[in-house]
């Protein structure tokens, strides 16, 4: 491949990705009430690519799987079936050592809570260092520490800082400390869980902001995670909305929000409580989301969709040109 | 001008530690209308949830109120013994928790819980309040009341789950229902039916609402009026519309800016520098002062009072103050 | 607000300062001051620190060296305390066993003796079940069902059964030249052995509990080793109970030794112990010579009873709710 062509091709790649989780009672609980094996089809043939240096938001509500592929992505869980594809690198099983080693220090992630994703009982020089060290044979030698006051000041933080522990800053400080750490290691891509949703709105705004700094300054490449949309169109260059671990939708942020397709789409946007549109008259949302161990047959969607018809109770839509949805495709909507 | 139907005055709340006493509500003041709904705003630490815990007498211990008033129609009702503060909590205020397990009791069926609440408050006969609560959970928009009011909390999804509560908290009419984050659990679909549940049935029955939140839009969607806290103190209040569009205190200016909006290009968030203070350190004068860009020596120095600023309207700011002793210079 | 785009920004990096001596940040912690606000604890830790000390230091403090035949007298057996001998010199402060042996001075090794066993078994049985609890916890599945069963098995019987079942067991074993000088160690591993499972199943459970957690997580993502994450990232979170069960499971370690000791299978006579000072002891309580008994019995009383206030307070104060 040429560099143009890298250039172009995406950094990640997501193909047919599914992941089923086994939610049956214990062994014997089964044997006693009769019961059969339960699973839950948390991700089904899920694909999407991610361009270099963009924001690719996953966007949906409860059960929609959006977690359970950040941590297929990331390698915190085996994929039932499908393909990762990250810079031409299939990361399958069998990836091992020093190959595996230099991979994993281009991903990092950020979590929601970063009270939980960041250890009570380290000081926060020492978990901001952890990266540093695990990775220390592919990195520049230099003083870790020194770099650790870098990254300190590369968050707004003060070095002084460094010899706290988590407990000692307030919510935002410490989501700067997650991201202090996802950056130590000079990564170029991070999947970032609901990373402001534990967080007030104007600390959300800060760490939006840093992140969005970071990525101009570094080329970051994101994979956004959340269930907020406001935040998910502040943040994203183009967007997936799940639904029960199907895509319903992918398109560019703002094609996504002035013209959005799918059924589901177009009720979440209508449901959003926005401050720009006080006292609008709001369509009514009917019904909620059902449960991922019984999901509806045929699209998932058809028993709040006003636009259902035989076929969607009986057919699973495919994901073409972006909407996965019978009616889009039959030019009923 | 009609009497308000909930009055607060000076509300102040304490809580002795051993490192010292800690104010986490501070010399509160509002009024709520018959009818109305009032949004209460801020972002953890800013004293929204004790202000409505001490209205309805539920601080716990060792907190306090230290002082002010509290009054319902026109009485007063801090202070007031547990039993009676009991009749008034459920007869005259319902109230919504964010999580609904906290407001239903998962071993007794739903039936069983709402016809004791309305028996409790109403001289009714059992069948009169079954059949009343029926009829409450039909509108509240649960399918099949009939049916599904002998099921247990736990056999209804939380959407469903926070509707029976509705439906629990103004089961005996109360006139006001203090609502606190009630929808912050729930997924946008869910939340925006709730919502819809909530302004509906509050209106049919004429119960005033005090929205108790941290989610800017929810109180567009829902309220009348809006009171801005921070710090433990209301800094600015006025009706939504003029509040979001066109907000006079320096921290709700942030906070408007602060949230992302579904139209919006911008590249950047405003944001307001550093956090809410702990309940500890809380500076003098304005609380605001250390993180406030237009700040002048009054500031941090003088706690400002709301200041009228146009009718309806108050802000806690010395900004407003007339004639002003002009700081500008150094904003 | 501030509106600065961090990109023309230049970053003068600061190295962190290092952090605060340990004697510092102990002082400065929650603990000493939870610790300094009771008085019942601070009584503690001196009784629990004056008995060890003077069970560590007794072949230098003691008057006198009670096995030593030399120095022994037969015909002082039974002195009563503040007395001096009939036959020698030697004033006895608590008096004088059948032996003539001076009962301050065997306490002071005895104490020696029950604090060693009870301390080596207590740190068997902690580094045996931290180890198989972190294992079962971090790894689930069939590793933990076969542990937590056996844990399961071994905790309903009697501690003390299951160590004189593991001491007779030993004992079969050991060729009986050896027997004498084994004896010690065959009690250290019977006690420390029925006492395992505590730990096993206190440091599973905050196991399981931690591994959820997203810092393990992050540690995963960098591929850090399993055992790493075990060691520097779980490990310390679920030590504070741990301590906690420690710290009493010592006592609780002294009072099984004494039992055993004083039901005669415990340490061999030439080495007593303060259970074997006891049973000593209770053969002369009726007719008269108390002090024999009375004294190790307070003795063994105070240590375990400090210890165990210390270990209540351990989980008073590492319990972040009663806080």
């Amino acid at each position: 491949m040429t560099d143009a062509e890298t250039e172009r091709s995406p950094l990640l790649d997501v193909r047919g990705l599914s992941r089923r989780f086994d939610v049956s009672q214990p062994w014997l609980n089964r044997k006693l009430s009769g019961a059969g094996k339960l699973y839950v089809n948390a991700v089904d043939d899920v694909s999407f690519t991610v361009a270099r240096g963009k924001t690719f938001a996953l966007v949906g509500e409860s059960g929609s799987g959006k977690s359970t592929i950040a941590r297929l992505i990331v390698g915190l869980l085996e994929p039932t079936r499908g393909d990762i594809v990250f810079d031409g690198i299939w990361l399958g099983q069998g990836l091992k050592g020093a190959e595996a080693r230099k991979l994993r220090r281009r991903f990092q992630m950020i979590f929601q809570d970063p009270l939980a994703s960041l250890n009570p009982r380290w000081r926060v020089s020492d978990i901001i260092a952890e990266p540093l060290r695990v990775f220390a044979r592919d990195m520049p030698a230099r003083d870790p520490l020194l770099r650790v006051g870098e990254l300190l000041a590369l968050v707004g933080l003060s070095a002084e800082d460094g010899v706290k522990f988590p407990h000692q800053f307030s919510g935002g400080q410490r989501q700067r400390v997650a991201i202090a750490r996802a950056l130590a290691a000079r990564p170029d891509f991070i999947v970032c869980d609901e990373p402001t949703s534990a967080l007030d709105v104007s600390v959300q705004a800060q760490i939006l902001n840093l992140m969005k700094d970071l990525q101009r300054e570094f080329g970051l490449t994101y994979v956004f995670i959340s269930h907020n949309l406001q935040v998910v169109r502040h943040m994203a260059d183009e967007i997936g909305v799940l639904y029960l671990g199907r895509l319903a939708e992918v398109n560019k942020a703002k094609a996504l929000f002035e013209t959005p397709r799918h059924p589901y789409t177009r009720m979440l946007l209508d449901a959003v409580p926005d401050i720009e549109m006080t006292g609008r008259p709001r369509k009514r949302v009917e019904g909620e989301i059902p449960s991922p161990i019984d999901p509806p047959p045929g699209c998932a969607f058809h028993p709040r969709c006003p636009f259902m018809n035989e076929r969607c109770r009986r057919e699973i839509p495919r994901l073409v040109e972006g909407v996965a949805c019978h009616a889009v495709e039959e030019g009923r909507i | 001008m009609t009497e308000p139907l909930l009055s607060v005055r000076g509300l102040t709340v304490e809580f002795p530690t051993r490192r010292g006493v800690l104010t986490a509500v501070n010399n509160v003041s509002f009024d709520i209308m018959p009818g109305e709904v009032l949004g209460v705003v801020g972002e953890s630490g800013a004293g929204k949830s004790m202000t409505g815990s001490a209205i309805i007498g539920l601080i716990e211990r060792p907190g306090r109120i230290a002082a002010g008033e509290i009054r319902l129609q026109g009485e007063r009702i801090d202070g007031i013994s547990p039993s009676a503060m009991r009749t008034v909590r459920g007869r005259r205020i319902g109230m919504i928790f964010q999580d609904p397990l906290t407001s239903l009791n998962p071993l007794y069926r739903i039936s069983d819980q709402i016809v004791e609440t309305i028996r409790t408050h109403l001289p009714i006969s059992l069948a009169e309040a079954r059949r009343r609560a029926i009829g409450l959970l039909d509108d509240v928009g649960i399918p099949d009341a009939e049916r599904r009011i002998d099921d247990y909390p736990h056999q209804f999804s939380g959407g469903m789950r926070q509707r029976v509560v509705i439906a629990l908290a103004l089961c005996a009419e109360p006139d006001l229902v203090i609502a606190d984050e009630p929808t912050t659990a729930l997924d946008v679909s869910v939340q925006a039916q709730i919502i819809d549940v909530m302004k509906r049935i509050c209106a049919d029955r004429g119960a005033a609402i005090m929205l108790i939140t941290h989610d800017m839009g929810v109180i567009a969607e829902t309220a009348n009026r809006v009171a801005v806290l921070y710090a433990g103190r209301v800094v600015e209040i006025g009706p939504v519309r003029d509040v979001i569009k066109d907000a006079r205190h320096p921290y709700s200016v942030g906070l408007m800016g602060a949230i992302p909006k579904l139209g919006g290009d911008a590249e950047r968030l405003t944001q307001i520098p550093g956090s809410m203070p702990r309940l500890s350190a809380i500076p003098q004068g304005c609380a605001f002062n250390p993180r406030c860009e237009r700040v002048f020596d009054r500031c941090r120095v003088e706690r400002p009072e709301p200041i009228a600023v146009a009718p309806q309207r108050e802000v806690a700011c010395w900004l407003y103050d007339e004639p002003r002793s002009d700081g500008r210079a150094h904003a | 607000m501030t509106n600065d785009p961090m990109t023309t920004r230049q970053i003068e990096p600061v190295i962190p300062p290092r952090p605060p001596g340990l004697l510092r940040q102990a002082l400065d912690s929650d603990m000493f001051y939870s610790w300094r606000n009771s008085p019942v604890t601070i009584v503690a830790t001196f009784t629990a620190a004056a008995l060890i000390l003077v069970a560590l230091l007794a072949p230098w403090i003691a008057p006198y060296n009670p096995f030593n035949p030399a120095t022994l007298n037969l015909m002082d057996g039974f002195t009563p305390p503040m007395s001096e001998g009939a036959f020698s010199d030697n004033w006895f402060l608590m008096g004088a066993d059948h032996q003539g042996r001076d009962v301050f001075s065997t306490i002071m090794y005895g104490s020696r003796v029950s604090l060693f066993v009870g301390a080596m078994a207590t740190l068997f049985a902690m580094t045996l079940g931290v180890g198989l609890g972190l294992a079962s916890g971090y790894n689930g599945g069939t590793i933990d069902a076969v542990i937590m069963r056996i844990a399961d098995i071994q905790l309903s019987f009697p501690a003390i059964l299951i160590a004189l079942l593991i001491f007779g067991v030993a004992r079969g074993l050991i060729p009986p030249s050896q027997q004498e000088s084994m004896a010690i160690w065959v009690l250290i591993f019977a006690i420390g052995l029925s006492n395992w499972a505590q730990f096993a199943r206190t440091v599973r459970g905050a196991t399981m509990v931690e591994r959820q957690k997203d810092y393990v997580a992050a540690a995963r993502i960098m591929g850090v080793h399993p055992a790493l994450i075990l060691l520097r990232h779980i490990l310390p979170n679920v030590l504070g109970p741990v301590l906690v069960i420690g710290t009493i499971g010592l006592a609780l370690a002294i009072i099984e030794e004494a039992t055993l000791s004083f039901l005669g299978v415990g340490v061999p006579p030439t080495q007593p112990s303060l259970g074997t000072l006891i049973r000593i002891g209770q053969q002369y309580l009726f007719s008269g010579e108390w002090w024999i008994l009375f004294f190790p019995a307070v003795t063994l009383v105070l240590l375990a009873l400090s210890v165990n206030l210390l270990g209540d307070w351990l989980r008073d104060a590492l319990n972040p709710k009663l806080r």
